[in-house]
């Protein structure tokens, strides 16, 4: 069996450091594997323990998300492959999972392709489902749990409960944060990811036209970038004995005590 | 269609470049700025680049006729049996966007037994509601359901779709925009139609403090979703009209492979979308059981608490407690916060609320930019002393 776990880098959002100008400050912060993509991996690494197969671990990036898909390595996947190009340079996520879905055709096809559910960064949540799309293959997208027996069977979370899903091979997968806690890395696996050669693609190897891929592939544009963007309220400061007696506090909690 | 060239002759690679850029896209290599994947060509390296060494490339590139493609459809969500609210605050806005360019909106439903819903939402002002009902949509399957939407979009070609961002909405709209090689902007705050008919949507972006306005410029139709309660919805006219259209299911949805097994629902548990007070905690606060005093006061004020994200990644509770981007959007009619700086991923998702009270020791936090009222201070006295005094006041 062929799995395949498609991960971002992003930046580590537990330890943000905003500059004075309120944007994040770059410099200081660190790149970690998605959490949510952690997830998918697990899963996957628990999948291959059980049943056997080869995983591959698949990024699109800068040359250095080459240390995440080592880290992977290290904790259990068998190949990394990174797709870098300054023609994949401005995609939006339809431009992205075009780039996905021909790198997983170019590598072969898989039976089993997972995401995380959403990137902790950009928050949109729709390459998974693109890709899938693009793949032709059905996806489930905000799975909690699953297991592979004849068919695939899927625990989808949603707004009023959980929902089981089964379906046949091939499919993907998109996972929730922390569903599968991913493991720490084994000695033989950190020995094994120094070795390894990360398989690098670029635009060419992939064989796409300029104009399916990176920004000239995107159709969304960013047109404009606010940095003072929810508007400035000229806010009263005040103790908390004051606000205890102004009339919208009074006006907000006497409603509620009708009730 | 533009991009983003760095001249290097005029570079001096003083950085500031890299320093000003919101996505991170430019790298310092060897004193040298170099563009990479992140890069939006929102333009903001042109302007901070006092060299002017940074240019814009405008490349034409051939779009659709526009003309061809006209009206608002607004996808109507039926969960649990009920219409969901988002549908109606979607058609409101559609409403509002189709009056400049003169276009009509449309909505669409899609499942089992949902054709009585139509007859309902003739009275919210849609020109057409289209319905696709049929036993084999009983439960939501992304594949047959995007089947049905595209069918109609293929019959009704309109310019802008609009879609609910529930968990339904998120695999349903990224399936279609697919189909349609076409752009989808999801989480959208804000949305305004241009007279050429460019849907400009706002929302929150990529990691910094900033919004983004973003448009699909040569495709359509245009889609985006937007969160529940972000949108105001429309008052319910006594008067009907409008048209329903009951169309045939399309033969992919027999083909869909996915298969439901079964269907556990969680207990109603009152959503913090639904509140209309709340008390929430951030990462100003230090350690798990501190949450306790955040739960007394939503319970003395018969509201209810939610937190920032930090305390969902910390473990202290769950995402369905969270205000943000990657939680929920909220719009009480009172909050107050305690030890939230107020990033723009939570700021966007609680800045409609009627009343809103930040507590922070930082006097220039985020959150003040938003707030009503500022408590500026350690929130381990005014907390205690807060609950203390509307005790006194309840007693």
């Amino acid at each position: 069996m062929k799995i395949l776990v498609c991960v971002k880098q992003v930046p580590d959002t537990t330890e943000v450091k905003l500059g004075s100008d309120l944007t994040l400050q770059r410099d200081f912060v660190a790149q970690v594997m998605n959490p949510a993509d952690e997830s998918a991996l697990e899963f996957g690494l628990r999948l291959k323990d059980e049943q056997g197969g080869k995983l591959t671990v698949l990024t699109m990036g800068k040359p250095a998300a080459e240390n995440m898909l080592r880290e992977s390595i290290a904790k259990g996947a068998d190949e990394g492959v990174l797709l870098t190009d300054a023609a994949f340079a401005g995609a939006d996520t339809l431009a992205t999972a075009r780039t996905l879905s021909r790198a997983i055709a170019f590598l072969g096809g898989f039976d089993l392709v997972l995401f995380g559910r959403r990137a902790a960064d950009g928050e949109t949540g729709q390459v998974g489902a693109m890709t899938a799309q693009m793949l032709d293959i059905p996806c489930l997208s905000n799975v909690i749990a699953a297991r592979l027996d004849e068919a695939l069977t899927a625990e989808q979370l949603t707004e009023s409960g959980v929902t089981q899903w089964r379906m046949p091979l091939p499919a993907a997968l998109t996972f929730c944060e922390w569903s599968y806690a991913l493991r720490l890395p084994t000695i033989m696996g950190l020995r094994q990811a120094k070795r390894v050669e990360i398989r690098k693609i670029d635009f060419a190897e992939l064989g796409m036209e300029r104009m399916s891929c990176g920004l000239h592939g995107s159709p969304t544009r960013v047109i404009h970038v606010d940095t003072r963007p929810v508007g400035v309220r000229p806010c009263q400061k005040m103790s908390v004995e004051d606000l205890l007696e102004t009339s919208s506090w009074n006006d907000a909690v006497s409603k509620e005590d009708k009730q | 269609m533009a991009q983003i060239a760095i001249l290097e002759r005029k570079c001096n690679g003083c950085g500031q470049c890299a320093k000003s850029c919101p996505f991170g896209a430019i790298d310092m290599n060897n004193g040298k700025p170099e563009l990479n994947a992140a890069c939006k060509v929102c333009g903001v390296c042109l302007k901070n680049c006092p060299q002017k060494a940074i240019v814009r490339l405008e490349t034409k590139v051939e779009s659709v006729d526009k003309t061809q493609w006209n009206d608002i459809l607004v996808f109507a969500e039926v969960s649990g049996g009920q219409l969901h609210p988002v549908s109606l605050e979607l058609i409101g806005k559609a409403r509002e966007l189709a009056k400049n360019v003169n276009f009509r909106v449309n909505a669409i439903l899609v499942g089992r037994g949902v054709e009585p819903f139509a007859q309902e939402l003739l009275h919210y002002g849609v020109h057409e509601v289209a319905v696709y009902d049929d036993p084999g949509l009983s439960f939501f399957r992304a594949d047959a359901y995007a089947c049905c939407v595209e069918d109609y979009i293929k019959l009704r070609k309109p310019s802008v779709v609009l879609v609910g961002a529930t968990s339904l909405g998120r695999s349903l709209a990224p399936r279609l925009s697919t189909r349609f090689h076409t752009g989808l902007t999801a989480d959208c705050t804000q949305l305004e139609l241009r007279e050429n008919t460019d849907l400009v949507q706002i929302r929150p972006a990529f990691g910094g403090n900033i919004m983004a306005q973003i448009v699909t410029t040569r495709t359509r139709p245009q889609f985006a979703t937007v969160r529940y309660k972000v949108m105001n919805a429309p008052e319910r006219s006594a008067e009907a009209a409008g048209t329903v259209l009951n169309r045939s299911i399309p033969k992919g949805v027999a083909e869909s492979p996915v298969r439901h097994v079964s269907t556990e629902p969680v207990p109603a548990v009152e959503s913090i979308s639904d509140a209309e007070i709340l008390v929430v905690g951030g990462r100003g606060l230090q350690k798990e059981s501190d949450l306790e005093m955040i739960r007394e006061l939503a319970g003395l004020l018969h509201g209810d608490w939610a937190v920032s994200r930090p305390l969902v990644e910390k473990g202290w509770t769950t995402n369905n407690r969270q205000i943000g981007l990657s939680g929920r959007t909220v719009r009480p009619k009172l909050i107050i916060t305690f030890g939230v700086s107020g990033a723009i991923q939570f700021a966007s998702c609680m800045n409609k609320s009627d009343h809103i009270i930040a507590v922070n020791s930082d006097g220039q936090a985020p959150i003040f930019e938003v707030a009503h009222i500022a408590v500026v201070g350690d929130l381990y006295q005014i907390l205690p002393d807060m609950i203390r005094r509307i005790k006194e006041a309840q007693a």
